[in-house]
This record gives C-alpha cells, structure tokens and sequence, in this order.
C-alpha cells in the first residue's frame, strides 16, 4: 500500500504544523501577558552575563550571586513574592537581545549600556529600567607596562569584547589622536581575558566594573593598573521588550522602590519593624504608601500591594545590594562615585510613590 | 462484464492526490512560517531594512585581505570579513588534504609503528570536539610561545607569542625576520589568531580525510596491487598509476562532505580571536541590531561557500568517475 505509507510518511510533518499552531504569540498585549505568564509558570527567567564576579557570576556554593542577580531576585520577590524563584540563563553579548526580543528570557539583567538605538523602536526596540550601575569604559594594563595613557596604544594590540559599545568607544577615541590599533575580539569574556593573561595583548578594554572585577579575582590585584582615561558613558541597566508596557513598568518601579527604600533608610533587616511603625501611624503616609499600607500603589503596576516589603525582605535595599556585591564589603571595594543617591550627590534618584 | 476501478483505487489518481497533498502541506508551511515572521516582525517593528549597510561601521579589524578602516561602510566590513573566511577554507582545505593524504596512506604502510600512529592520530584527533582543539591550540600552544629575543628561531622563520615571522624575497633578494625596536618585522607575517584557526581546522579535518583515504584504497583490491607488482611496478608508481585512480572514485564523493564540513567550521574562528565573517557579523548585528537581515546575510554566504564547493567537487566526481563505453 503505497499510499498509505506515504500518508505515515507526512504525518510528522501534520504534527509540526499543529505545534506551530502554538507558537503564535503576537497578539494582545493590553494588560501585562508577560505578568500572568510569570505568575502562571512560577518563576522569573532571568538573563545575566554569570562571568562577570560582583554582577552575575556563580559563587563557590553553587549560588548565583551579584549586583545584577540581585535584581533578577527583587523582581522575583515583587512578582511572585520571593526571591528565590528565579531561573538564571547565562547570555553572550551578542545572545542577549534576541534571547530577550524571543521571549526565552522575561528580563536582561546583563550589564547592558542604554543607547538610543537599542532604545528606539527602529532599533532593538527595548524597554530599559532606571540605570542601576553608572559605569565607563576604560583600559588595563600590567602594573609593569611602558602604556602610561591612551596615546601609547597607538599600533598596540588591544583585547576586546565582541559586540560591546567600549568597542566603538575605544576606535573613536584613538582616531581623534588619529591613532590606531589593533583590535582582537573574543567572544566571551573569559577568552578575552585569559588571551589578555597569555600575553597576547597590551591592554585590556571594557567597562571599568569588569576590570574592577577582573582585577580582584587576580592572586595580587596591585599586577595590573587601570589607565585613568575614562572613555565613555556606560550606564548600565535592566530591560525588556517594548512590546508589553505595563511589564516594562513594574520592573522599573521595582528598582525605583529599591532606591526609595535605601533614601527612607529601609533594610532587610529592619522593614518588618518599619511595617510594623508604619502599620501603627498613620502620620507616616509616604512609608504607608511604599510599604502598601495605604493605597494601592501595588495594584495600579498588577503587583501585590505590599510588593516593596517583599522586595527588600529579599535582597535588601540598593545601597545594601552595592555594598555586598561591588561596595566595601565585597572584594571589586568599587566607591559609590555616581552611584550614590541623588540626595548624596549621586544620580540615582525614585520618583515620589504616590 | 469488468466495472471500472473507482477512483480512490485507481493507481493512476491516487499517487498524484497524495503528492499533490503534501505538497500543498508543505507550501502551506512556509507560507505560514513566513506570515508569521513577518507578523512578528512588524508587531516589534523589525521590519526588514538594508540601509544599514552604507552606514560607517566604526570598528576596525585586526586584519584583513581587503583595505579596511572604521570609516568604510557596513558592508564593506562583511566583505572583508567574508574575504578573511574565503582564505581561511582554502589555505585549510589545501593543509587537510595533502595532511590527511599522508596519515591515510601511512594506514597501508608495511612499518608497523607509522601503522599505528596513523590510527592513534585519527582516534584522538577526531574523538575530541574541533572547538576544544582551537582553545588549545590558541590558549596553550600558540599563546604559550615566548617573545622577542627568547622567541623560537628557525633559519627563515620565527615564532613569537606576537606571531609568526616568515623569511620571503623582498626587493633586495631574501630577507630574514628581523627583530627591531617594536618587535618582529619579516615580508611574511601571519597573526597567531590566523596560524591557531588554520592548525586547528588542518589537523582536526586532517583525521577524517584520512579515513575517507583509508577507506578508498582499501576499496581497490587486493589483485590490483599484487597484478601492478608482478609486472614490476614500483610501489610508488602501483599507487599513482593504479590505486589512487580507481580510490579516488570512492574518496570524492566523501571528500566533498569533509570539505563543506569544514567551510562551516570555519565560523568557530572567534573562539580564537580571528575576525571572520562570522565575528564581523556579530559586531554588527550587535550595533545594528538587525538581527534578521544579519542572519539572512550570513546565511547567504555561507549557503554559495558551500554550493561552490559541492559544484566543483561533483565536477571533479565526473572527471574521475568510470567512464563506461
């Protein structure tokens, strides 16, 4: 019966079409289906860099840990009212925005300069929330080199990481000195590294928070010297699809609610007796209102109302989150510099929750 | 008196109503599959734009056949990375053949030891995945070369960390690499990012060549080589006279599939620090953010990359095919 195997033959090809059929997920959008698929699934898919120590990296026990991690967790805690229920994707710079645009990841927690063109709707077309980390490319060298500044590198081969912005940072700051040099690309951040750590290079160039990072993983961090030129605006920060506003909404007010709870000195160890103040009097209106005993702040983002309790019950505030990961009490010991409040002198600064 | 077969019996219908069918499936599959991206892709805003390619592309490359600086467009830069790929594949076509030629016919040899090295050459090198062997071949053998003064000196060639150094005729006759104030300097430089991607691509494509070889001459029968000695053929002349014709009908077919096989493998070169079109691409599609359009452009080249090899390889099938009157 020829024709009847033939018919055997094309049934995959029926089934592939029937499971197609579910892979349309263009439509809608009015409230947040990003939302309701996170609840609906249980756990927030995160995109991270997981090589970068003091952003995403994973610790000796297992855990992933960092500044980055940490708001993968704050949205978690806000969404699903814990921290805990985050599954972590390692991304390359170069898989992150289709990771993102796909939906295989809800949020990029990754490092990611904000552009325009990665803003923009004509160009990678992503939501981005407040800047959790200021930072700025610069260039390390061995602590025993000849380069004293960027006009040494003129001729000198540099490592770099493929795809990232210190890239193009790098070529336009040499061309003004009408310099040029040559470029090796890697494409993760540990070949470029390690190609760095062979010898291969002169210098090293990428965002000065890596190198921080790459220096204290060194057995003596005073070996290598990072060049005080800062070449460019780096401001780091979480983002999500255009496509889904009200998402792209609550994961920026949760990193707003982390830079308000560290200005209203909220910890995670203290904001159960703050509730608890807060709960007590009513002459403390705005606590009241970030910590969701009055008002329904919450709600209005599709939120638990008490989604900031729940926040800093999981990872604390943002300078808490700082100094753990990338302040004093971690090894990078990077200073607040610009990432201090806008009331310290920084640049970070919520809006009012009202 | 006979009735006439019913249609859904009939062996002249029913063929042509299930081919017609599948076909139509599959038509209907891809007119879904491209409908679908296309809705995708306008819902965020992608839709498909080349005038990224006549933008400056801002970057340089650390080398490249073509003149290429930050200035030049887009396009440009795929160019030269594709030009960068197009050396790669031919000069490591060319290593693995003649490589993997050698290892194969040293499975017929009649020493016992080049008998077995052979063998344990192909059951390594083919048994460990190609980009481990570039990371080591990078990362420890080339970047474990030493520099400067202490860097290996062969008459005619050196090999630094920085790169190799090869002695060539310059316009005053032979020159010799020359160690100056800011390195090496010879006619013939080559990076090491360059020398790791093509030692590791001719020595891992060397070992499944030598097996399709192996496989060839072993093909031929036994009669053939004894007939050629009894009349007095030297080993040598039995192997290019009479083997390797008839062994080459049964390696070129195989051979072709060696050889695309490495066409593609020669996109692992970032592993390595090597600006290919592939590493090109990525830095663009990272500035651009026009994935779809990259993907389609790489997709294209490494598609003719490939087509161009099968062409002349069943060509060259043709030629050494028998030919039978």
């Amino acid at each position: 019966m020829p024709s009847l195997r033939r018919l055997i033959a094309a049934s995959p090809l029926l089934l592939l079409l029937s499971l197609l059929g579910c892979a349309d997920e263009s439509g809608g959008g009015i409230s947040s289906e990003k939302l309701s698929l996170i609840r609906g699934r249980g756990q927030l898919v995160c995109g991270v860099d997981g090589q970068v120590p003091g952003f995403s990296s994973v610790s000796t026990d297992g855990r992933y840990a960092g500044l980055d991690v940490d708001i993968c967790r704050a949205v978690a805690a806000a969404v699903l009212g814990d921290g805990e229920k985050v599954q972590f994707q390692n991304l390359t710079a170069t898989q992150r925005f289709p990771a993102l645009a796909s939906g295989q990841v809800d949020l990029l927690s990754r490092n990611t300069t904000v552009t325009l063109s990665r803003d923009a709707p004509g160009g990678n077309a992503l939501s981005f929330a407040p800047v959790v980390f200021h930072d700025g490319a610069g260039v390390m060298v061995p602590a025993g080199s000849p380069i004293r500044s960027l006009r040494d590198l003129g001729g000198q081969p540099v490592c770099l990481l493929s795809g990232a912005t210190t890239e193009l940072e790098l070529t336009d700051e040499l061309r003004k000195l009408s310099l040029t040099f040559t470029p090796l690309k890697f494409s993760t951040i540990e070949e470029m590294f390690g190609a760095y750590k062979g010898g291969r290079c002169a210098a090293v160039s990428i965002d000065r928070s890596a190198l921080a990072a790459q220096r204290s993983t060194e057995d003596d961090p005073a070996s290598q010297r990072l060049l005080s030129e800062v070449l460019s605006k780096e401001p780091l920060a979480p983002a999500t699809v255009q496509a889904d506003p009200a998402w792209a909404d609550a994961v920026r007010w949760v990193v707003y609610a982390l830079f308000e709870a560290e200005e209203q000195g909220i910890t995670q160890a203290n904001v159960q007796q703050k509730l608890a103040e807060a709960k007590a009097d009513p002459k403390l209106a705005d606590r009241r209102r970030l910590l969701g005993v009055e008002g329904n702040l919450g709600s209005q983002l599709g939120l638990p109302d008490d989604f900031v309790v729940q926040v800093i019950s999981a990872v604390g505030n943002y300078g808490e989150i700082y100094s753990r990961n990338v302040g004093e009490d971690s090894r990078l010991k990077i200073e607040r510099g610009p990432n201090r409040l806008a009331r310290d002198g920084g640049l970070l600064m919520a809006p009012p929750f009202r | 008196m006979q009735t006439p077969t019913p249609w859904w019996r009939d062996r002249r219908v029913v063929p042509w109503l299930v081919q017609g069918g599948v076909g139509l499936l599959v038509l209907v599959l891809i007119a879904f599959l491209l409908s679908n991206l296309v809705r995708n892709l306008t819902a965020t805003g992608l839709l498909l734009s080349w005038r990224w390619l006549g933008q400056p592309a801002g970057f340089e490359l650390s080398q490249s056949l073509l003149p290429f600086s930050a200035s030049m467009p887009y396009g440009r830069a795929l160019l030269a990375g594709l030009a960068n790929t197009l050396q790669v594949i031919l000069l490591s076509l060319l290593g693995a053949s003649l490589l993997g030629l050698l290892i194969g016919l040293c499975a017929f040899s009649s020493n016992a030891l080049l008998r077995g090295l052979a063998r344990a050459y192909v059951e390594v090198i083919r048994n460990i995945p190609l980009l481990l062997q570039l990371l080591f071949w990078y990362f420890v053998v080339f970047l474990g070369l030493p520099d400067r003064d202490a860097a290996l000196q062969l008459p005619g060639v050196v090999l630094a960390k920085s790169g190799l150094y090869l002695g060539w005729f310059g316009p005053s006759g032979w020159q010799t690499p020359q160690l100056l104030e800011g390195g090496w300097q010879a006619p013939l430089q080559i990076s090491v990012e360059f020398a790791a991607l093509l030692t590791g691509l001719v020595t891992h494509f060397a070992a499944f060549i030598a097996e399709v070889v192996r496989g060839g001459i072993a093909s031929v029968p036994r009669g053939q080589w004894e007939a050629a000695s009894s009349l007095g053929l030297h080993w040598s002349a039995t192997l290019r006279h009479i083997v390797l014709p008839q062994a080459l009908r049964v390696i070129v077919p195989a051979l072709t599939n060696q050889y695309i096989g490495l066409a593609k493998a020669s996109s692992l070169a970032l592993a390595c620090g090597f600006t290919d079109l592939y590493a090109v691409a990525e830095t663009t599609l990272n500035q651009t953010g026009r994935a779809v359009e990259v993907f389609l452009v790489l997709l294209a080249a490494y598609l003719s990359i490939d087509l161009v090899i099968s062409l002349v390889m069943n060509g060259l099938n043709r030629l050494v095919q028998l030919r039978e009157r």
